[in-house]
């Protein structure tokens, strides 16, 4: 048989799959690994679904999407952060932001060019950015700086090649969000070198110690900003496969060009639901959002207090702590957590080099659960920092 | 600090420490106001909800629509309050519409609930009428989702 293509088989597996499969066959796990809501989605959002079936919407849509979802849509982002689309044209209803970002970045690359991206950073980025024929170009970022993504380190990334900034704030897997300044300083440098910018922004809902900046709405950024939403994480709608992609027009015609000869449009009883979700959910969003906050400190807390260092996650629902103290690396630590005290974490290094010495956990569960998975990884810790003390005993002493 | 009782009304045997470590307070606070609050009335008691059919209990309850005769002067109050002192009633409400009392009475059996209503709701004075719901399933109460239980389809690991 001829070989398959290239770069596919060039790219490896996603690193959390490999412990999905460990974790998936053994008994009284609690997962941490889950990135997605524990919250079913609101039942006025699922009913306003069943009645779309009811009705009958099982059609195709347009390819951009239903025209009230994409209204809805152009007026929620007026409301929250000021920034204008045309519904008409400048708005597509993806099947979830991973569409979003392929359309994205195949829309936007020719062969060869380079994307900046920070890392740690989403499983999908760097992948799509080479399937669609770029090159990524990784911009580390360090626990000591709470994982802050400088703007003079990517400043020292980019070359003539350079196309675009992919950005993602808050951030999955660190939590961290972005200071509206430097996220002004960024956008600054993409006017500069004229770039383009992709801000995944499916997080913008979750965060809890200041609001979201919308990059788009920065000076200089709309003309030259691929803005990428949904609804998974703020209405708890992961399994809808409905999110949306708002540029300027020439922009939006081309990622319209491969999304209707690729997924022609998204799940049209879906599209109903965030409709629904756009028009009555604010209620839900807050009251998850408020649980999450609950969640998000007595977690953190205990993280700490088990020996984890870690820096306050401003966004999302991930604390990404340092395991430094257990002298483990991040998979084994992960591996042995698991085998030894049935808790599934994500290791950092999935995420890119810059996530080793972390390890993902994600607060979307129960506070129950995450006294249990605290005092789990407390004891575990225990256990780390007592070998640590016998292998020193058995050193022989410097001479 | 309403953030506390919202915790506590969901669960009352949530720890100040936890509660603490929730709303990113001190724990010591959190037993203060919790002590506080319950000097003066604010949290009432705290009670465990219980699924009695799940145990295995056979107790019955019915939903009385009650008529009554209001007092000059009074009101409804105090033919409320001779319905609410028996402790077969579990719970009572004025309400709008075609009755004026909605009266909640348990017993162990359907007979126990019809004998309280026949000999001693029914016949006190200014009660022009009763109209006797029994429960036949609860689906939920107070929040709480009896009917079908909590299931996490969620992969145990996922990006």
């Amino acid at each position: 048989m001829k070989p398959l293509n290239h770069v596919v088989a060039a790219t490896p597996p996603s690193g959390i799959r490999r412990f999905f499969d460990i974790a998936q066959q053994m008994e009284g796990v609690i997962s941490l690994g889950v990135g997605e809501p524990d919250f079913v989605t609101p039942w006025h959002i699922r009913e306003a679904a069943i009645y779309a079936i009811e009705r009958g919407c099982t059609s195709y849509t347009s390819n951009a999407g239903l025209p009230r979802l994409r209204e809805a849509i152009a007026a929620h982002l007026h409301r929250l952060y000021g920034v204008q689309y045309d519904p008409g044209a400048e708005i597509i209803v993806t099947v979830g932001v991973s569409e979003g970002l392929d359309l994205a970045l195949r829309a936007l690359l020719n062969p060869g060019d380079e994307v900046i991206l920070p890392e740690p950073a989403y499983v999908s980025y760097a992948p799509c950015v080479s399937f669609a024929g770029g090159v990524p170009a990784v911009v580390r970022t360090r626990g000591v700086d709470g994982f802050r993504l400088r703007p003079e380190e990517i400043a020292d990334r980019i070359t003539p090649r350079t196309k675009a900034i992919l950005l993602c704030f808050p951030s999955n897997p660190t939590g961290t969000i972005q200071s509206q300044q430097d996220l002004q300083d960024i956008v600054d440098l993409a006017v500069a070198n004229d770039l383009y910018l992709v801000s995944d922004e499916i997080y913008d809902r979750l965060t809890y110690v200041e609001a979201h900046t919308c990059v788009a709405s920065l000076r200089g950024a709309w003309e030259r900003t691929v803005l990428l939403n949904g609804f998974s994480k703020a209405y708890a709608m992961t399994g809808w496969r409905v999110a949306y992609a708002c540029a300027p027009r020439p922009v939006t015609e081309a990622m319209l060009k491969i999304h209707q000869y690729s997924l022609l449009c998204a799940p049209h009883a879906a599209q109903w639901a965030a409709v629904e979700a756009l028009e009555n959910g604010e209620a839900a969003v807050r009251a998850m959002v408020e649980e999450y906050d609950r969640r998000r400190r007595f977690f953190v807390r205990g993280l700490c207090r088990a020996g984890l260092d870690c820096h306050e996650p401003g966004g999302a629902f991930y604390a990404f702590p340092s395991i430094a103290r257990s002298g483990l690396s991040s998979e084994q630590f992960a591996e042995q957590l698991l085998f030894q005290e049935r808790v599934a974490v994500v290791p950092g290094n999935a995420f890119g080099i810059s996530g080793e010495g972390h390890v993902r956990c994600s607060y979307a569960t129960g506070v129950g659960h995450l006294e249990e998975a605290l005092a789990r990884i407390a004891r575990f810790m225990e256990r780390c920092h007592q070998g640590a003390l016998a292998r020193d005993r058995r050193e022989p002493a410097p001479a | 600090m309403r953030a506390i009782l919202e915790i506590l009304e969901r669960d009352a045997r949530t720890s100040p420490e936890r509660i603490a470590d929730m709303l990113g307070l001190d724990a010591a606070a959190v037993r203060s106001q919790i002590e506080e609050w319950e000097r003066t009335g604010v949290i009432r008691r705290s009670k465990t909800v219980v699924d009695w059919e799940r145990y295995g209990d056979e107790r019955v309850s019915a939903f009385i629509d009650v008529s009554v005769t209001p007092e000059r002067g009074s009101g409804f109050d105090d033919i409320a309050a001779r319905i609410y002192r028996f402790p077969e009633v579990r719970s009572v409400f004025l309400v709008s519409g075609g009755f004026d009392l909605r009266v909640i009475v348990e017993g162990r059996s359907i007979k126990e609930v019809a004998n309280f209503v026949a000999e001693k709701l029914a016949p006190l004075d200014r009660v022009t009428s009763t109209n006797t719901h029994f429960l036949l399933k609860t689906y939920k109460e107070d929040g709480d989702i009896f009917a079908e239980a909590d299931t996490d389809h969620r992969l145990l690991v996922a990006p």
